[in-house]
């Protein structure tokens, strides 16, 4: 650094002052130590505060703990349909959204004024009229959709849902998109469609990525919804069993705690991926 | 398709002369008559004629915004012309901006477009690729080609750019050279009859300047054909057939490098080439 050897120490004692390499490392520790009391405090005040709701409920033999022990497996056996309707919505809701972008970009008016309906009907009424709409409407339009199971109703309802919202998503994401990207398909001879399929969408959707993750946390707590049309799903589960019993506070609190576990989880799992996703970008 | 040519006559340009390399009576493989081009009210071009033949290597110079861009943007229809008409390898357009969409048209474009390759200033490579994917996604997706028979020609214009060792990577693991390089091999492996450089150096750091040049001088003097839009005086200087000096939508000067670089006749010229020899030096306009 600046002087070496024995001229360092000497100077160093002569002065008693603590060489630029000490005081780097003093620094460095004093900051981890301010990190790590932060860290702790949080986590205390977490314990602390969930300890003092549990822990009133609880004194106040309030919680019939012996149901919930006998009803609990029952409620949580809801989790695979909450995850499965959640997934495969998704999924669909992804196509729609695809579907959607284009259509929203299209220089051909039918296509966009079609795609601007569909985003402006479904974001302009509430999803719990959309879901009751699909299960108890549709069959006098088409009495054959009465045979079709609720779960796929379902599935259609979140995902025609989702889509809407997510068409600007996935509009966003086909914009950000370079000009130059495309141009550089045309000179290629690419056709329009060739420049969008090969070129466009696999980056756009690379962008909106972190935004679906998103969306699908938001999904997992809105699958909640399709409970009213008797899915068999976490919420109905903990309704039927709470309703039937009088201990509402019991099973809610159950749904309530799964729910909240689970988006924790996926959120979790979406920050590996975005990590994970950013280091592949520095590859790219 | 369009009515025809308001221009019935073919207009020649004057200047054009076959170059050294160029076998006799070969036609001229890209023909610019008259194109005009505005966006808005801003008339960008106003009426140029070029021709360019087999085996030439056309260099194009100007300060910005003189056209030179657009002319290059032009010949591909990277940009439509208000006016005129662009030929490459007998393909014929006429502007017809007001029918842009037709499918006839557009068609004709993308043949077009496969004939004449740019090279754009800032590379344009596909960053969710690797390198020999940019290089085979043309011929594969456009020509028709199996996958096999494009990596071996994409393969071969890799040795040429020298980057065959760079085949897998992805474009942001190169240099700026690196990723030039790439996209001259791009253009390549479409073999096209003519190559068009916009600005092929202007984005690079001046020490990578030099791998780029190198590449388009050896190019030069095998015979490719290309239309370079450029600031280096040393490349015009070394491979061009014919310099073009264009100013404000219009050609000032035309002629051999020696002539128009070393004794230039015009005033505008002279004043261009003083500020780029210079810079820094205020030069009045």
């Amino acid at each position: 650094m600046s002087l070496s050897g024995p001229q360092q120490v000497a100077i160093t004692e002569s002065l008693r002052i603590k060489s630029p390499d000490v005081i780097v490392a003093e620094v460095r520790a004093a900051r981890a130590r301010e990190s790590r009391r932060f860290r702790l405090v949080f986590g205390l005040t977490w314990v602390v505060v969930i300890g003092l709701l549990v822990g009133s409920l609880a004194a106040a033999g309030k919680v019939d703990v012996t149901f919930l022990a006998m009803w609990g497996p029952y409620i949580v056996g809801g989790i695979p349909i909450t995850i499965v309707v959640s997934i495969f919505s998704i999924g669909l809701a992804v196509m729609f959204a695809v579907l959607g972008a284009l259509g929203r970009l299209s220089v051909r008016a039918p296509i966009y004024a079609v795609a601007t309906l569909y985003v402006s009907l479904v974001r302009g009424t509430p999803l719990i009229v959309q879901i009751l709409f699909i299960y108890l409407a549709l069959p006098q339009i088409i009495p054959a959709s009465a045979g079709i199971p609720v779960i796929v109703l379902a599935i259609f309802a979140l995902a025609f849902n989702y889509g809407a919202y997510m068409t600007e998503i996935f509009r966003a994401g086909i914009q950000a998109i370079p000009r130059s990207q495309i141009e550089a398909a045309g000179a290629l001879g690419m056709t329009d469609s060739q420049t969008m399929r090969r070129v466009v969408l696999p980056q756009a959707i690379r962008i909106v990525i972190p935004a679906i993750g998103n969306e699908f946390i938001a999904m997992i707590k809105d699958s909640a919804l399709v409970s009213i049309i008797t899915v068999q799903e976490l919420l109905w589960r903990a309704q039927r069993v709470g309703q039937s019993n009088f201990r509402s506070l019991e099973t809610l609190l159950l749904a309530a705690l799964v729910y909240w576990v689970m988006t924790i989880a996926f959120s979790v799992v979406q920050d590996r991926l975005e990590k994970r996703m950013a280091e592949s970008d520095r590859r790219i | 398709m369009s009515a025809t040519s308001p221009i019935n006559v073919p207009v020649r340009d004057p200047y054009a002369k076959p170059g050294a390399l160029t076998p006799p009576d070969a036609m001229p493989i890209v023909r610019l008559e008259n194109v005009e081009k505005f966006f808005g009210s801003n008339h960008v071009l106003r009426g140029l004629t070029l021709e360019v033949y087999p085996r030439e290597t056309i260099c194009v110079i100007g300060r910005s915004g003189s056209g030179k861009s657009t002319l290059l943007r032009c010949t591909n229809l990277l940009e439509e012309p208000t006016v005129g008409s662009v030929e490459v390898d007998g393909l014929r357009i006429v502007a017809d901006p007001l029918h842009a969409r037709d499918r006839a048209h557009r068609e004709r474009i993308r043949q077009i477009r496969q004939r004449a390759q740019m090279v754009f200033q800032e590379f344009n490579l596909f960053p969710h690729m690797t390198v020999i994917d940019n290089l085979i996604e043309g011929p594969v997706r456009v020509k028709g080609l199996s996958r096999d028979e494009a990596i071996a020609t994409a393969e071969k214009y890799l040795d040429k750019v020298g980057l065959r060792d760079k085949r897998d990577e992805y474009p942001a693991r190169l240099s700026g050279g690196q990723k030039q390089r790439v996209a001259i091999a791009r253009a390549l492996a479409m073999e096209p009859k003519v190559l068009l450089f916009d600005e092929p150096t202007s984005a690079l750091d001046p020490t990578l300047v030099g791998e780029v040049i190198m590449v388009m001088e050896e190019l030069a003097h095998e015979g490719s054909t290309m239309i370079v839009v450029t600031h280096e005086m040393q490349f015009a200087r070394e491979a061009a057939d014919r310099v073009y000096f264009i100013e404000e939508g219009t050609f000032i000067e035309v002629g051999p490098p020696e002539q128009v670089l070393d004794k230039p006749q015009d005033e505008r010229t002279r004043r261009f080439l003083r500020r780029l020899l210079s810079p820094g030096v205020a030069v009045p306009r």
